[in-house]
């Protein structure tokens, strides 16, 4: 219905995170019924976006500028890095305005069901950042099981370094992912962070 | 005492019913019907409004009419006169396999903020084989068991089910040891809450029915046969952990050779005896354990009750099958007596006449169900 190029919409939008064949075709018909208020300057900010918005080369955030907002912000204490598994991750904790240092987004956390080896995980950007001035790293990585076995893995990667390595106390519930707990219990765990066993 | 209510039941394209709108209207219902009638499926369409698998223990994707597609059961239910909404199916995408939950309308923000609103206990004719089957059987009967009284168990269960498969698959593609001690400090934390959750379901359930929670049935007791119950039995829980972890760690080599876990939860047994004789259950008559089991799910209910503050729905698919006359009435004065709301299931409706004052009668047939009264003369036996 409505032409390869309706069509072609459609399986874009289906791709979305959150999203399948019915409510992409939803979302196609509402903005198609008004192209000129909903489809235009949502194509002209998806172009902007493309074009401006791109990886931190230190941490991995994701911003118009790079370094990002974060790493460019002398404010922050650079002797603290948070490490996160994705954007999300780092966002929500900016939420919680309870970290004042840097972050490092992983990209990934390892999962032996999902086929994610330590080979699939890229520490050189993180290693080459830990040059002395780092003597905090805060492992915030997600409360599953697998969030919990890349942790302790990336705290023996760490040992050599000899920099701290701390992680989020979670009072989490098991399977919890960061970006969607409150602020309240993310700044609470934040706080809480103790050294891993 | 506050008793969880189903008042209303909808069910679409689920197992043989198309479309069902359906009141129970009274506390004690029976649901009569010819074998393949629909009958179970209406149980475990209630059971499913928890968050497990349901009484069959069925696959989402299974459970649609015609084995494919969408389904849904959706419940307005009651405790104190309070009403809630939840519904479950399938995820309206295709291809309909993940589950989804709604309570009042809203998707929760988690399956937690359903299993502490809905409470069920149930007993199948299924359940008659577990005291002769496979250990596996039992340990997921203490498993759900103890998930009802304590959500959280089924979350401690399924990580340690998770981290046991994982390092299963890293040892076995040779992988980075750092890794696979991640997965074995998991297995052995989570193993360890598992366990002394079933400690605390047994423990529990034998004081509820030393007690008298469903006299005038057997009373039973459950002993856990678990070397992981042992150690926590003489030691601190983290020094069982420690130990659990080591243990994992030296057994890597054996356990890439068998594919399994030397140490962990999954080699728990549960051994069910009778509490005055010591005599296991296994070597009762089929009577006997069926007079067991419905002893396990009242005293199980009243567990319920107490650690939620709520009297579960009690399923009761084919109860009096097995039973005999006296074993009968006996149920039939328990239930009168119960706050809570039971379902229950029969080929003959004559057989739960003695409840005609007390129950609500239903027939069931070709994917509906309609009201009837109970036939005025019991079956002479
Ligand atoms: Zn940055």
């Amino acid at each position: 219905m409505g032409g390869p190029e309706v069509e072609r919409l459609i399986a874009l939008l289906a791709k979305l995170p959150g999203m399948g064949p019915r409510s992409a075709r939803r979302a196609a018909l509402r903005m198609l019924a008004e192209p000129e208020t909903r489809m235009l300057p949502l194509a002209a900010a998806l172009s902007e976006a493309a074009r401006t918005v791109s990886a931190c080369s230190t941490c991995g955030n994701l911003d118009t500028r790079n370094p990002c907002m974060v790493c460019a912000d002398n404010a922050r204490d650079r002797s603290l890095v948070c490490v996160v598994e994705t954007v999300s991750d780092l966002w929500a904790l900016e939420r919680t305005h309870t970290h004042h240092g840097l972050y490092h987004v992983l990209g990934a956390t390892l999962s032996a069901l999902g086929g994610v080896t330590p080979a699939d995980i890229d520490l050189s950007l993180l290693l080459r950042r830990l040059d002395g001035t780092v003597r905090e790293i805060i492992l915030a990585l997600p409360a599953t099981v697998d969030g919990a076995a890349t942790t302790h893995w990336l705290t023996e990667k760490l040992a050599a370094s000899g920099i701290a390595v701390t992680r989020l106390a979670h009072g989490v519930p098991i399977g919890g992912s960061l970006d969607i707990l409150d602020d309240g219990t993310l700044a609470t765990a934040l706080k809480a962070r103790r050294p891993v066993e | 005492m506050t008793a969880l209510r189903l008042e209303r039941l909808t069910l679409s394209r689920f197992r043989n019913y198309e479309a069902l709108d359906w009141r129970p209207g009274a506390r004690l219902v029976v649901i009569a019907g010819a074998n393949g009638s629909g009958k179970t499926n209406l149980l475990e369409a209630v059971s499913l409004l928890g968050t497990g698998r349901g009484l069959r223990g069925a696959a989402t994707a299974t459970l649609a009419r015609g084995g494919q597609g969408a389904w849904a059961v959706a419940a307005r239910l009651a405790v104190d006169g309070e009403r809630f909404e939840v519904a479950t199916g399938t995820d309206p995408e295709p291809p309909h396999e993940r589950r989804v939950f709604r309570l009042d309308g809203a998707a929760p923000r988690s399956q937690a903020e359903i299993a502490a609103r809905v409470a069920t206990a149930w007993i199948t004719p299924q359940m008659d084989r577990l005291f002769g089957e496979a250990a596996s059987g039992r340990r997921r009967f203490l498993d759900r068991l103890a998930a009802a009284v304590e959500p959280a168990h089924a979350r401690a269960l399924a990580a340690w089910e998770t981290a046991a498969a994982s390092r299963r698959r890293v040892l076995a593609e040779g992988g980075d040891a750092a890794w696979l001690a991640g997965f074995e400090e998991a297995m052995a934390r989570h193993a360890v809450a598992v366990t002394a959750g079933r400690m605390a379901l047994a423990r529990e359930l034998n004081a509820a029915l030393a007690a008298g929670a469903a006299a005038p049935f057997p009373v039973v007791r459950l002993v856990l046969d678990c070397a992981i119950a042992a150690a926590l039995g003489g030691e601190p829980a983290l020094a069982v952990e420690e130990g659990l972890r080591a243990a994992l760690v030296g057994a890597r080599a054996a356990d890439r050779a068998s594919g399994s876990a030397s140490v962990g939860a999954h080699r728990a047994d549960l051994r069910i005896e009778d509490a005055a004789s010591g005599l296991d259950a296994a070597m009762a008559s089929t009577g006997e354990q069926k007079a067991m089991l419905v002893g396990i799910v009242l005293g199980h209910a009243a567990v319920v009750a107490r650690s939620r503050g709520m009297a579960p729905l009690l399923l009761l698919d084919e109860p009096l099958v097995h039973l005999d006359a006296g074993r009968r009435a006996a149920l039939f004065a328990t239930l009168r007596g119960l706050d809570a709301q039971a379902l229950m299931t029969g080929t003959e409706a004559g057989e739960f006449a003695p409840l005609a004052d007390a129950a609500a009668l239903f027939a069931c047939a070709g994917g509906g169900l309609s009201p009837a009264p109970f036939p005025t003369v019991p079956r002479a036996w």
